[in-house]
């Protein structure tokens, strides 16, 4: 009994060493993999994603639709020319009910020419005819169901543990499966590379201490950004937190957005 | 502009269309600016994927109906239709491939497949049905007549045959029998896969809820349906169309059978596909006002007149007809009427494919405007290829009926269901 005993432990120690043995490289290849992708994405060496939680808040009543978050953010990710953006400014335009109509608002005309990139023109109604306009910034919903993430065959994109949701460009097969998923418009296939592009917070640069580069360039602090795992003193998003009740994009659809706005309108989707 | 302007405008201008009809405006309304693009993310190609596959279910289904169902009245056409599933099974993946912006890594969907996403198992399903499927199917009931035709054939066709023989030249009662039972089996187990394999390409569209017109529960049951309905019209075609060639005569008895089943498929899939309309007009949700105005501007052509009165009310008259008066009609209207149903079902369930893939990218998912879609001549999506890829599994049928069913080829004849010695 006892010989049989010591033997199962004898075998049970080898398969340990064996799996131990096994999986060591295989952890070190993941562990490695892992830090190719960050690498790849633009990641500073020896950042660690998983201590820090990265979100971003838009405060619309803020914006003034200049255009300088879509501009700079084209110059700074080499977005290609064209319909292609990784950020963008729409505009609402709500007019007065006709006369004699029992109706609460008018129409709703929403435009963003190129992606509000060079801001905008006139207003496209009267003013004796304008009700309310707004600008609403727009980006990557940071969703914590993502369902770009869900669909993707290959896992080229995927939740980076902080926050951000990542394209791994060497990786994508280019089904535009994603893009399909997005509810939002936020992805778009790239021309040049045939890979899905899009908002990735300025990987490069937050990585690194820095701010993405269209909360670096607002004028008007439309654009909050910041760690909630390691928040600082009178920390700004902690503040738009307590000071707004907010809203997120479509929450029907269970994404649960992470970008949280304040001053939109039922008619923001 | 003078001649030589106009010639290079022609010679550097790939949108024939373009020339030929008006175009509509390309946006209406507000779409989101990565929208904005001339063309879909898929276009022709991804329409193509679900006919081809549709039509690969629908026509094994149609076998399958010979060999578990034992409807002995369409054994004329078992191997056929299990030909024609074949030789579309074999392009599946192309139009895919070609879609895709690496189709060098699309190894990587089997090597690292990312299991939450339903286009990731897609290899999976695929290799599943063609090689555990349709081909061991195929082999089993071919094996004996290879053995027989690797003796009589020379040249060529009969170092194929022995090569396709796989070494087992048994051809003793006993071998037989495990031939045909084995093939029933894999036929059995055929029936809930080509469910599968065309419910999973209903899947990758209905589970996209960013998409009011895709993301809808009924998406995998209507694609199985149709697949069903245009399987086996296309059987349908292809036997008369090979009959015709041949010169032989119809057998009237497996054409009315087929029909039969033609009609009562296409009743089950109108009902519903109604149901599917009528649930979407009576909730009217959110996206109501989009999905009308794609369904009776964007897409009246496609889906009012090609898939509903073509595709749908028309066959449905004719083959029920058919269903009520079949004896006062003589033969030859019989044929007709089966045919032009056929026809039109093969057509109407491709506007349909092309009704759900581009109908869902006529509209903004900001749900405020439209995009149009004029598909080109020539490129990746131009409507060239897209004959051209639609073509090749009717070379490959073409050559298949060559090989394997000529008439010169006597068949050992025996029926592809195991049926009990009295009969």
């Amino acid at each position: 009994m006892s010989q049989k005993l010591s033997r199962r432990n004898v075998l049970a120690k080898i398969s340990a060493a064996l799996a131990a043995a096994c999986a060591a490289p295989a952890a070190q290849a993941a562990k490695a993999t892992v830090q190719k992708v960050l690498v790849e994405s633009g990641g500073a060496k020896g950042y660690d994603p998983t201590k820090h939680k990265w979100a971003m808040a838009i405060d619309a009543s803020r914006c003034i639709g200049c255009g300088s978050c879509a501009d700079a953010c084209k110059k700074e990710n080499h977005v290609p020319e064209g319909h292609y953006y990784r950020t963008w400014i729409e505009r609402y335009v709500i007019t007065k009910p006709k006369p004699g109509s029992d109706e609460a608002r008018g129409e709703v005309l929403v435009d963003s020419p190129e992606g509000g990139m060079h801001g905008f023109g006139p207003c496209p109604v009267p003013k004796e005819e304008l009700l309310q306009s707004f600008f609403v910034p727009k980006l990557c919903n940071l969703c914590l169901h993502s369902p770009c993430a869900q669909v993707c065959p290959v896992g080229a994109t995927f939740d980076s543990p902080d926050g951000a949701v990542l394209v791994d460009r060497k990786y994508c097969i280019g089904c535009g499966f994603c893009i399909q998923a997005c509810p939002y418009g936020c992805r778009f296939m790239s021309p040049v590379t045939h890979t899905a592009e899009k908002c990735t917070l300025c990987y490069h640069r937050i990585t690194r201490g820095l701010k993405p580069a269209c909360v670096e360039v607002c004028p008007v602090q439309a654009r909050i950004f910041g760690d909630l795992k390691n928040p600082v003193p009178d920390d700004p998003l902690q503040t738009f937190y307590k000071n707004n009740r907010v809203q997120t994009l479509k929450p029907h659809l269970g994404t649960e957005p992470r970008v949280m706005y304040a001053g939109i309108d039922k008619e923001v989707r | 502009m003078d001649v030589t302007n106009v010639m290079a405008h022609v010679a550097s201008s790939v949108d024939v269309t373009n020339i030929l009809v008006e175009v509509a405006p390309r946006f209406e309304g507000y779409v989101y600016p990565n929208e904005a693009s001339p063309e879909p993310l898929w276009g022709i190609l991804i329409v193509i994927y679900p006919y081809i596959t549709g039509l690969v279910a629908g026509a094994f289904i149609m076998a399958s109906l010979v060999r578990v169902f034992r409807v002995q009245a369409l054994e004329p056409v078992y191997r056929l239709s299990l030909l024609t599933a074949l030789s579309f099974m074999l392009c599946a993946t192309m139009p895919l491939l070609l879609h895709l912006g690496h189709p060098e890594r699309c190894y990587e969907i089997m090597m690292t497949p990312h299991l939450t996403s339903p286009m990731a198992i897609f290899g999976f399903v695929y290799a599943w049905y063609l090689m555990a499927v349709l081909l061991l199917e195929l082999w089993f009931d071919y094996r004996q007549d290879f053995v027989e035709w690797s003796q009589t054939e020379p040249g060529f066709r009969g170092m194929l045959y022995r090569a396709l023989m796989l070494g087992v030249t048994d051809e003793s009662e006993a071998a037989v029998k495990l031939d045909m039972k084995l093939g029933w089996i894999i036929s059995i187990i055929g029936i809930p896969s080509a469910f599968l394999l065309h419910g999973y390409v209903g899947f990758i569209f209905g589970s996209i809820k960013a998409n009011p017109w895709w993301g809808n529960v009924l998406m995998p049951i209507i694609f199985i349906l149709s697949a069903m309905v245009s399987g086996i019209a296309l059987c349908v075609l292809n036997y008369m169309v090979l009959t015709w060639v041949r010169r032989k005569k119809i057998d009237m008895r497996c054409l009315d059978m087929m029909a039969m089943f033609l009609f009562y498929a296409l009743v089950i899939d109108a009902a519903v596909e109604g149901l599917d309309w009528i649930h979407r007009i009576y909730s009217a949700e959110e996206d109501f006002s989009v999905i009308r105005y794609v369904a009776t501007e964007k897409l009246f052509y496609t889906l009012n007149i090609g898939q509903a009165l073509m595709g749908t009310v028309l066959p449905l008259l004719m083959l029920g007809l058919n269903q009520v008066v079949r004896k006062r009609l003589s033969d030859m209207a019989r044929k007709r009427m089966y045919f032009a149903s056929a026809l039109m079902i093969v057509l109407g369930v491709f506007a349909m494919r092309w009704n759900v893939v581009i109908g869902g990218q006529l509209f903004s998912k900001s749900l405020r405007g439209f995009m149009s879609y004029k598909m080109q001549f020539i490129g990746m999506e131009g409507w060239l290829l897209g004959l051209v890829v639609l073509s090749i599994p009717f070379i490959i049928l073409t050559v298949m009926i060559k090989l394997f069913l000529s008439e010169r080829l006597p068949t050992a004849g025996h029926t592809p269901h195991p049926t009990p010695p009295s009969n």
